[in-house]
């Protein structure tokens, strides 16, 4: 990719049109800009690797006497010996799956309408406006969103005598409105991250060369037909990069999260969409905000964990990414 | 022989009539769920119970939030949660919210905090402070600039102010104290909601000075120095200690920290069980995390008001004013 871009802007430019437009340079003069701009890109490139390392190390050093079995499988604790982020962990990677479940199809979907079956018309340029306007919007604006709409359901039915299916035990159990639960956490964060995964894989569409398109269709395919079997396969890839970037995002927020009220110590994990759960950066903001230096180490050993659950989520997309490109090939 | 008879006998019937009384549940066999959120500040405190609670008590779900005081009252009075931790005694304005929505509640004290104020360790001169001279490093209208607009003798050097977030019911407790209700803090102060910023701020900066919880303090002892405020009753001056925060000689920057039960839900056995449980491990579990515990006394009005099942708040008189004074003569 990054080697990509000058390639093609050197392609547009003949050398000979460089040469022409700057005819007072010397040729050793253009090799050494040439070569600066390469040292300056690679001092950009490492400065930023550097502070990255920096980071993780100072967490690892922090952090990692605190990380064992126990502390996987502990929940919280005002002793730091005992306190783990049992609660925390699950409540994330339920949330996270529900995210990424609900987030994907809509996106996507709404992506493929606006990019390959939508006319050009004043109320489809007002929604793509709208919608690279949301991807920017901060998240706590979504948690107040879901916290009315998903939580509270705006309102219409109470809260003390919610529209239930089976009971709190049973593993189907919902209930309207969906209250605290993970489902409403899931899909509070399926707001946040839904601008990116659509503005992504509208760019990942568009991507995709008319000629496959055209070919397609002048073969006699349908426009549904050109769009599952050519374009969406080949912008799969580059659709995976956009959501593995939302998902990265979505088990990082506290803020949304925070917002719809949910709880913060809780000796359960989740057991079905109903369920209270917690999430590791909650529980991160508040160890690193208690007194004891103890529960700054607790912190850092849940950052450590929180990394390792969210490159287990891309290594994952990752492989089915590779998979799909292979297929696709 | 007949007395001993007889008071056997009394003594049996008052066994069997307390094993009557107390509802028939051992906590094992519990179930629900107890729900509650607010301050920051209690959350230790609330973490502490909740975790004990749920050993004696396995299958109740007692889940703790933490929207911070107001946030916490907002979903209170809105019925969503059986329990508000508090910083501070309830405002007015949410006393009406919650009466909007019908729900009463019993006002628990669980523990003191000491509002302490911290200066660099490098700083020599402010042993002590006059309430009138936190007021004026702190207010808007008698904004100190330097060192030397406190007091003549110390240096003239500015001052660096640093303090939690407007938004924390400390920051309202310190403003209410020094500038009153409608009084303005200084606008030109650091600001952090996390108190561990506020302790290296004030560690790195010699002409600083800052306030914040007392576990803050002791945790950070070695870091930095308390300032002994004067208690304007006794024109004595004294440091935060366990001593003087729960006899009430550190006046006034020595809060209560309280925990509002909403009535309704004392009818649920997991709710009660859970009230109980808290006041009667209140003190262990505040001097545990890094509070101060109430007197003895206090702990057993509040399990008196919530036997008798006393609503309202006893910190605002009926009209809705707030009172001020000791805890202990205030809460009856």
């Amino acid at each position: 990719m990054m080697a990509g871009l000058p390639a093609t802007a050197r392609a547009r430019r003949s050398p000979a049109a460089i040469a022409a437009s700057a005819p007072a340079n010397s040729q050793a003069g253009r090799r050494a800009a040439d070569r600066s701009f390469l040292a300056l890109c690679l001092g950009i490139t490492s400065l930023t690797v550097v502070i990255l390392a920096v980071l993780l190390i100072t967490i690892w050093n922090d952090g990692h006497g605190r990380l064992s079995w126990d502390f996987l499988t502990n929940f919280a604790s005002r002793k730091p010996a005992e306190a783990g982020v049992k609660a925390s962990l699950w409540g994330s990677i339920w949330v996270c799956a529900i995210c990424a479940l609900s987030a994907l199809p809509i996106g996507v979907g709404t992506a493929i309408y606006l990019e390959e079956f939508s006319r050009r018309s004043r109320l489809t340029s007002f929604i793509k406006l709208n919608i690279a306007n949301l991807a920017g919007v901060p998240s706590i604006v979504y948690g107040i969103l879901g916290l009315t709409a998903f939580a509270r359901l705006f309102g219409m039915a109470s809260a003390d005598s919610p529209i239930t299916l089976g009971n709190p035990e049973s593993f189907f159990y919902l209930q309207l409105p969906f209250g605290h639960g993970v489902l409403a956490g899931g899909l509070t964060l399926m707001l946040v991250v839904l601008p990116i995964i659509i503005v992504s894989s509208q760019e990942a569409l568009r991507s995709v060369p008319r000629s496959l398109r055209t070919g397609s269709l002048a073969l006699g395919a349908t426009q549904w037909q050109t769009t599952w079997n050519i374009t969406l396969p080949a912008s799969i890839p580059m659709i995976m990069t956009g959501a593995i970037l939302a998902m990265s995002r979505a088990i990082g927020e506290a803020a949304p999260v925070l917002v719809l009220g949910v709880p913060l110590f809780i000796r359960s994990t989740p057991t079905n969409l109903m369920s209270d759960f917690t999430v590791l950066p909650l529980q991160i903001f508040n160890w690193a905000g208690r007194p004891q230096a103890e529960f700054h180490e607790l912190a850092a050993a849940a950052i450590i964990v929180l990394l390792a659950v969210l490159l287990t989520f891309n290594a994952i997309a990752v492989v089915l990414r590779h998979r799909l490109q292979r297929a696709a090939g | 022989m007949q007395l001993v008879r007889t008071a056997t006998i009394a003594l049996a019937a008052a066994v069997i009539a307390s094993i009557a009384a107390a509802p028939a549940q051992d906590p094992k066999s519990l179930k629900g769920a107890v729900r509650v959120d607010g301050s920051s500040t209690v959350y230790p405190i609330a973490e502490a119970v909740a975790e004990e609670f749920s050993k004696i008590a396995p299958s109740v779900n007692v889940t703790v939030g933490m929207s911070g005081t107001g946030g916490g009252f907002k979903r209170f009075g809105n019925g969503e949660t059986d329990i508000a931790n508090a910083s501070r005694a309830i405002k007015p304005s949410e006393v009406e919210a919650c009466k909007a929505h019908k729900i009463e509640f019993i006002e628990i004290p669980v523990a003191f905090d000491g509002l302490t104020i911290v200066v660099n360790k490098q700083n020599t001169w402010a042993k002590q402070l006059t309430v009138d001279q936190v007021r004026k490093i702190f207010s808007a209208a008698g904004t100190a600039k330097t060192w030397k607009d406190v007091d003549p003798s110390w240096p003239d050097a500015a001052m660096r102010v640093y303090s939690p977030g407007t938004d924390s019911g400390t920051f309202d407790y310190f403003k209410e104290v020094t500038v009153g209700k409608d009084g303005k803090i200084r606008p030109d102060m650091s600001v952090s909601e996390d108190d561990n910023v506020l302790v290296r701020g004030v560690e790195g900066d010699k002409n600083s000075i800052g306030f914040f919880g007392y576990a803050y303090y002791m945790e950070n002892k070695a870091k930095l120095t308390a300032v002994a405020v004067v208690n304007p009753a006794t024109s004595s001056a004294l440091l935060p200690t366990h001593e003087t925060i729960e006899g009430g000689t550190y006046a006034p920057f020595s809060r209560p920290l309280f925990i509002y039960v909403n009535k309704e839900s004392m009818a649920k056995p997991a709710v009660a069980a859970y009230v109980k449980f808290a006041i009667e491990n209140g003190a262990k579990m505040a001097e545990e995390v890094g509070y101060v515990k109430l007197p003895a006394a206090i702990y057993d009005r509040a399990k008196a008001n919530v036997a008798s099942s006393r609503t309202g708040t006893q910190m605002c008189d009926e009209n809705g004013k707030e009172r001020s004074g000791a805890l202990a003569d205030l809460y009856k």
